[in-house]
């Protein structure tokens, strides 16, 4: 059994505001968001990064893994607020989506709410917050660096 | 260039909101124009193939329903999918298998009737045409993507809401004179700056209306187009790429790289640049990824798209006419059926055909096509 997964796939569906999937080897992510950590993946054997997280390395074909937690400050790269929302979202109205770069690696998200709009500039420092949503779920935003 | 396989029939529903019939129904709307237009009969297609998104269909597998309503059984009849460049993806395909040899005449046939679920549900499909697992628990959807590559592009090229408002105001212009559009109204500069915010800075008017229809191309090879057509247009270039569907694996902002690639692939192969291009179909869901697409194309320099639409270069009248059919902003955005729809634009402007809306004498126009968010990029370039 690989060290990376540990045989447990449920439990992804706590994630984020509204989740369409459960079943995921990449699970433990939820696990590390509870433990504060926001989480990436690593390929043991060509030393491959990915932001979103995955079980399968595609430069070398290893599935050989491994968790690492992604620190610091990030930069905006381009961001909206949402006026209107998909079924199901409507309550969280109006909200802003984000793509945020830390290093190499590129991470889509929520800006917290806590930001003000003539605050929000693209290239601005940013950083991950893990942020606790009713119901037993779990995602993360971006804060103020 | 290489003239092998052409287009001898082209045909399009109207598009309209609330179809008010089925999607075979539908589908005959389309098919009967292009089967009038080539002058030939259901024996002379050899093969099906049915283009669309399939989670807009209560019917399952609806290519084997359609293929016996239009009279096409026995030949084969299979699906080709790549949301809304769906059917550009299935004239590539009918480009291959009339070249192997397999088939001599093949139908690309489009659909999709949106008004089959509500608003609500149709925009909580479309942010599922992102990655599921990773974006859409955010609450994601289409104009909100694109309005992330507006501020992209704004914050690095100091492109305005007004160009973007401007790309609008032609559009309106043209789906005025289409009788096939579902929008068919003008839009004011002003109206069109003012209407309410989607996903900053993309308002109601800079983007596109879901609409109901059905294209149909036919294509057929050279000894067969000959026989068939005193005009055949010829496939002259095709070009298809794909780039990630997360954001987070996308390394420009400003521009669709599975455009890009397409496109350099599609001249490549026609053996022609982007000023032999005499008239043009672009994927402009919202007025930002028609302005992309004249960058991506290489009608203008990145970030100089809007002196295009600022000068009116892409009116009927201009450098390199754009969308004067209405565009998918205000002709509709059938899913599946938008691809065709653009191809049919093309032959017919090639042909001479447009009426209102022809551009003077043009000899080669390109389709540029997107799928999702740039995760699939269909150009195809066509000659007479």
């Amino acid at each position: 059994m690989s060290p990376f997964w540990g045989g447990k796939i449920m439990g992804f569906e706590k994630f984020g505001n509204v989740s369409f999937t459960s079943q995921t080897k990449a699970s433990a992510f939820v696990d590390f968001l509870e433990e504060g950590k926001l989480c990436a993946t690593r390929c043991k054997n060509c030393k491959a990064e990915y932001f979103p997280p995955r079980a399968d390395c595609s430069a070398c074909l290893s599935s050989d893994m491994e968790w690492f937690e992604i620190k610091g400050e990030g930069e905006l790269i381009t961001y909206t607020k949402s006026i209107y929302a998909p079924a199901g979202f409507e309550k969280d109205l109006p909200y802003s989506l984000a793509l945020v770069s830390f290093g190499d690696l590129k991470i889509f998200g929520r800006l917290s709410k806590s930001l003000k709009d003539e605050e929000i500039k693209i290239g601005m420092k940013l950083k991950a917050n893990i942020l606790k949503l009713p119901g037993d779920r779990i995602t993360y935003e971006f804060v103020a660096a | 260039m290489k003239k092998e396989i052409a287009i001898v029939g082209v045909g399009q529903s109207a598009f309209v909101r609330g179809y008010p019939g089925n999607i075979r129904e539908l589908a005959f709307e389309a098919y009967k124009e292009a089967m009038e237009d080539a002058k030939i009969t259901p024996k002379e297609i050899d093969a099906t193939l049915l283009c669309s998104a399939p989670e807009y269909d209560k019917q399952r597998t609806p290519a084997g329903l359609i293929a016996e309503y239009l009279g096409l059984n026995p030949q084969p009849a299979f699906y080709v999918e790549s949301v809304c460049s769906s059917s550009s993806t299935g004239l590539r395909i009918a480009y291959s298998l009339i070249k192997s040899g397999l088939h001599d005449t093949v139908i690309v046939l489009g659909l999709q009737k949106m008004s089959e679920i509500t608003s609500a549900e149709s925009q909580e499909r479309m942010g599922r045409g992102a990655d599921i697992m990773w974006e859409a628990p955010f609450g994601t959807m289409m104009p909100a993507y694109y309005a992330m590559y507006a501020r992209g592009h704004m914050n690095k090229y100091g492109t305005t809401e007004e160009d973007l408002a401007l790309i609008r105001v032609k559009a309106a212009s043209y789906g005025m004179l289409n009788e096939k559009a579902v929008y068919r109204k003008p839009v004011k500069l002003e109206d069109a700056l003012n209407a309410d915010m989607i996903a900053t800075p993309l308002k109601k008017f800079d983007c596109c209306a879901n609409a109901d229809g059905a294209s149909c191309i036919i294509v057929t090879n050279k000894d067969k187009a000959k026989e068939y057509s005193k005009k055949p247009i010829w496939i002259l270039g095709l070009g298809a790429a794909t780039a990630p569907i997360n954001m987070a694996g996308r390394d420009t902002f400003t521009g669709l790289r599975c455009a890009q690639v397409a496109a350099k692939m599609a001249y490549e192969m026609a053996g022609v640049t982007p000023n032999d291009i005499d008239v043009a179909e672009v994927h402009d869901c919202f007025t930002i990824a028609e302005m992309m697409a004249y960058e991506d194309l290489g009608f203008a320099k990145p970030g100089e798209g809007k002196r295009l639409i600022r000068e009116k270069e892409t009116y009927k009248e201009g450098k390199i006419p754009i969308n004067v059919d209405g565009g998918l902003l205000s002709k509709g955005h059938p899913i599946g059926a938008t691809g065709g729809s653009q191809i049919r634009t093309i032959v017919m402007q090639l042909r001479g055909e447009a009426g209102p809306m022809q551009v003077k004498d043009p000899e080669i126009g390109l389709v540029h096509n997107i799928g999702g968010v740039g995760i699939y990029g269909n150009v195809t370039i066509l000659g007479r």
